[in-house]
């Protein structure tokens, strides 16, 4: 152990690895219900070299290996399973390259939401991201690379379908970088090569370590608006949805339902964002959603709510602060939710589950919606918070996301950026040759199997 | 329970129908006039149910005092024609109602009701309201905004509970027996609303406009006359008490402003739109703001001047945008005094 942590100081520098035990504690949780597993060493790159020099002396040991970036996924993916390193990215927080003509930026793997905002407000006004709802601290590429979605995801689909290259070491130490930047000095598309960053996105980081990346940005417009339509029938949602998408007008589509505060219980509430250069084309883009919902406005069954100044501030806000209050509802700082990426027109069959899952369960709820693409899916969240003083109000929240992980995957959902009880659902009903597959690909990459281990594994 | 005091005879003996005729978004002739009051009055469906935008203004032009507008939304509410969609309406029904969460406070005069506006709480200040409690809440919220969504229903549950609440609450006890309104639809409910309705009223009631134009008497030596052009947006609810309309050259008078001739004030206002956007009668909106907005500007107004706070957020940023600085009543007189500030910061 001693060696261990000496070869590491000389890598990242002595104040850069710990083996104390409060990191260790630290590091071994997230907020949500996952049981806390220790690492035995937290280490803090700087750079690719330094992680590939971690990468090598761990496949050298047979020591896992887990990376973290801003430690938000909830669903406890980053807890060291079978102990190991935890290699926390944050130090790896440069902003390489904003190229405004193309539109995109180049981060280092621990780069924050916060920073590229705030970076991007100061320095390139005139663009923005895709910012996801939630806390800034969560990062760019831990984001990125579990399908994460965000403020742009209505008109530009997942954060993954914004990648245009990254920069990755693989668990035996080689550094790749895949899309345009592979065969050229610019980030500026994934195409038209093999598309490699597949083998990254969506593995939770058991294939490599992603160090650096591009993604697109977009114009951030100086006029911002947000309407609310109201409705009481979830059944109407999926056509709603289906209407505001095809006007292809919205940055942002996202549905809300909450029991609190009290005027919210029992409506479905749709929010449509847009964003123009001219107050004409903002009115324009309104009357075009408007329109798309006329026929529900003219048969009385739903309506847009008139918002007054300071909560249409805050829904314009990128990230919903709503979201982050609700979180701590029921302080103790305990929050989970089940995401799960579905067809849109599941959308009432998966509010009612939610419902009578947090009834029976007897936990508060929050649900919602984010239309992903024009409509052509969407992440539904059910999200349960709990105090986590609280070893009985734990468990409730930990029953409901299991049952509501059963409850999707029977309607035909699969579960998003999935905890390892919700893998071994998927995999249990997963194509076999898919994860075989999948292992061929993992055993192909990290032969002696360092890559967050415990996670995507066939069960014991 | 609360019947609305409504003439039959004395409206089939009107001759001029001015209730329809005059109304500024209908377009209806004498005899389509007749035609519409014979059916709302044999409670039948009507093209006025369905196209009244609840401006409230057919309550001034009825020269009888026969409370029109109130058998309209009365008649809306009975054959279920829903000015607002149904689910918004609901949701304001919880949104809006008493939390029960009132307790006895000491209060002395002059008492200023706020009506449900907490956000106004800091207008009342200064040499204007020296020595003045602020009452304010959803336990005391005059519930008259129900007559835009059909709903006379929940007026009849709510007034007469809220107008006891403010008088045991925080009055009876201490020993004052008047308020003053802040918000014409307070006001309106008090002294208009509740007599059509025969709900009881245990305390006088005073105009915000009255108060100030007394205050500013009293405060005439701290006046500097603002010199400004001004346009008085006038709400829907101040069309249930247009007694109280001269008080507003009064002010003006006191505090050296001119209220600019224009098209769209007095009997001729116009709406600020924002009920007709609850309505989703967006189209109308947009086509109200900008004659309105264009009006005031092509009367020479510098400043736009409310006295309801939904009028403010309905038009204030736009108002803005054209060019006119939106102001509250009350604040226009605190800057007469020195002390104004811009709502919002």
């Amino acid at each position: 152990m001693g060696n261990i942590t000496r070869e590491l100081s000389d890598i990242v520098g002595a104040q850069y690895v710990s083996n104390e035990p409060e990191e260790q504690f630290i590091y071994s949780r997230d907020m949500g219900t996952m049981e806390p597993r220790q690492p035995d060493f937290v280490v803090m790159p700087a750079s690719t070299e330094e992680v590939r020099k971690v990468v090598l002396l761990a496949n050298r040991e047979g020591i896992p290996i887990v990376p973290l970036g801003g430690g938000l996924v909830l669903s406890g993916l980053s807890r060291p399973l079978k102990g190991g390193i935890v290699l926390d990215m944050k130090r790896m927080n440069r902003i390489l390259e904003v190229n405004e003509m193309r539109r995109y930026a180049v981060v280092e793997a621990g780069v924050s939401q916060g920073v590229l905002q705030a970076y991007l407000k100061r320095h390139h006004p005139k663009l923005k991201h895709s910012v996801p709802d939630a806390p800034p601290i969560a990062t760019i590429a831990g984001n990125v690379l579990i399908f994460g979605s965000g403020h742009l995801s209505h008109a530009a689909g997942f954060h993954s379908d914004m990648i245009n290259g990254m920069e990755a070491v693989l668990p035996t130490g080689e550094i790749v970088r895949v899309g345009s930047c592979a065969a050229s000095p610019h980030w500026f598309s994934r195409a038209p090569l093999p598309d490699l960053s597949g083998l990254f996105v969506g593995w939770a980081g058991t294939t490599g370590i992603v160090t650096k990346l591009a993604i697109t940005l977009f114009p951030d417009r100086p006029f911002n608006d947000v309407g609310v339509f109201v409705t009481e029938d979830e059944e109407l949602i999926p056509d709603i949805l289906n209407r505001v998408t095809r006007a292809n007008v919205a940055e942002d589509v996202t549905a809300w339902m909450t029991p609190k505060p009290e005027w919210a219980r029992g409506f479905q509430h749709v929010n449509v964002a847009f964003s123009a250069d001219t107050r004409e084309e903002l009115k324009w883009r309104w009357q075009l959603i408007r329109l798309s919902l006329k026929n529900y406005m003219d048969e009385k069954v739903g309506g847009f709510m008139m918002l007054p100044p300071p909560m249409k501030k805050a829904l314009i806000e990128a990230p919903a602060v709503t979201l982050t209050r609700f979180a701590d509802v029921r302080k103790g700082g305990g929050f989970e939710y089940v995401g799960t990426i579905m067809p849109i027109d599941l959308f009432p069959e998966a509010y009612r589950a939610g419902l009578e899952i947090a009834e029976r369960c007897g936990t508060t709820y929050s649900t919602g919606a984010r239309v992903i693409g024009l409509g052509h899916c969407m992440m539904f969240y059910f999200a349960y918070p709990f105090n986590r003083a609280d070893p009985s109000d734990v468990q409730r929240a930990q029953g409901a996301l299991e049952e509501t992980n059963r409850v999707v995957l029977d309607m035909g959902g699969i579960p998003w950026k999935a905890e390892v009880p919700a893998q071994q659902e998927i995999i249990q009903r997963m194509d076999p040759n898919t994860f075989a597959l999948m292992n061929r690909i993992r055993e192909a990459l990290d032969p002696r199997g360092i890559m967050n281990p415990g996670n995507w594994e066939p069960a014991a | 329970m609360y019947p609305l005091k409504y003439d039959e005879e004395t409206c089939l003996k009107c001759e001029t129908i001015d209730c329809l005729t005059r109304c500024q978004y209908l377009s209806l002739d004498l005899d389509r006039a007749k035609e519409e009051r014979h059916k709302i009055l044999r409670g039948e469906d009507s093209q006025v149910l369905r196209d009244c935008v609840t401006c409230y203004a057919c309550e001034e032009y009825c020269p009888q005092g026969n409370h029109p507008f109130y058998l309209i939304v009365d008649r809306q509410e009975q054959l279920g024609v829903r000015p607002v969609p149904v689910p918004l309406t609901k949701q304001q029904v919880v949104m809006m109602a008493p939390r029960g969460k009132i307790v006895p406070e000491k209060v002395h005069a002059p008492v200023v009701n706020l009506c449900y506006f907490p956000m106004l709480k800091d207008t009342v200040r200064g040499k204007l309201f020296e020595g003045a409690s602020a009452v304010v809440g959803s336990d005391i919220f005059c519930n008259i905004m129900w007559l835009h969504f059909a709903k006379t229903s929940v007026i009849r549950e709510r007034v007469p509970r809220m107008i006891q609440n403010l008088w045991d609450y925080y009055l009876k006890e201490s020993g004052v027996d008047e308020v003053v309104c802040y918000h014409d639809e307070c006001f309106a409910t008090y002294t208009q609303l509740a007599p059509a309705f025969g709900i009881d009223v245990p305390f006088k009631s005073i105009h915000l406009f009255e108060y100030l134009t007394k205050r500013l008497d009293t405060l005439k030596d701290h006046i500097r006359p603002l010199g400004m052009k001004v346009a008085y947006q006038r709400p829907c609810s101040n069309r249930l008490i247009p007694e109280t309309q001269p008080w507003v050259d009064e002010i003006f008078q006191r505090i050296g402003v001119e209220r600019v001739e224009r098209e769209y004030d007095r009997e001729n206002a116009l709406c600020c739109g924002g009920v007709f956007r609850i309505q989703q009668r967006e189209e109308l909106a947009d086509d109200v703001l900008t004659r309105n907005l264009g009006d005031m500007k092509a009367a020479g107004a510098n400043v736009c001047v409310f006295n309801c706070p939904f009028c403010f957020f309905a038009m204030g940023e736009a108002a803005a945008q054209a060019g006119l600085m939106p102001l509250m009543m009350s604040e226009l007189c605190h800057f007469a005094l020195g002390e104004g500030k811009v709502m919002g910061g």
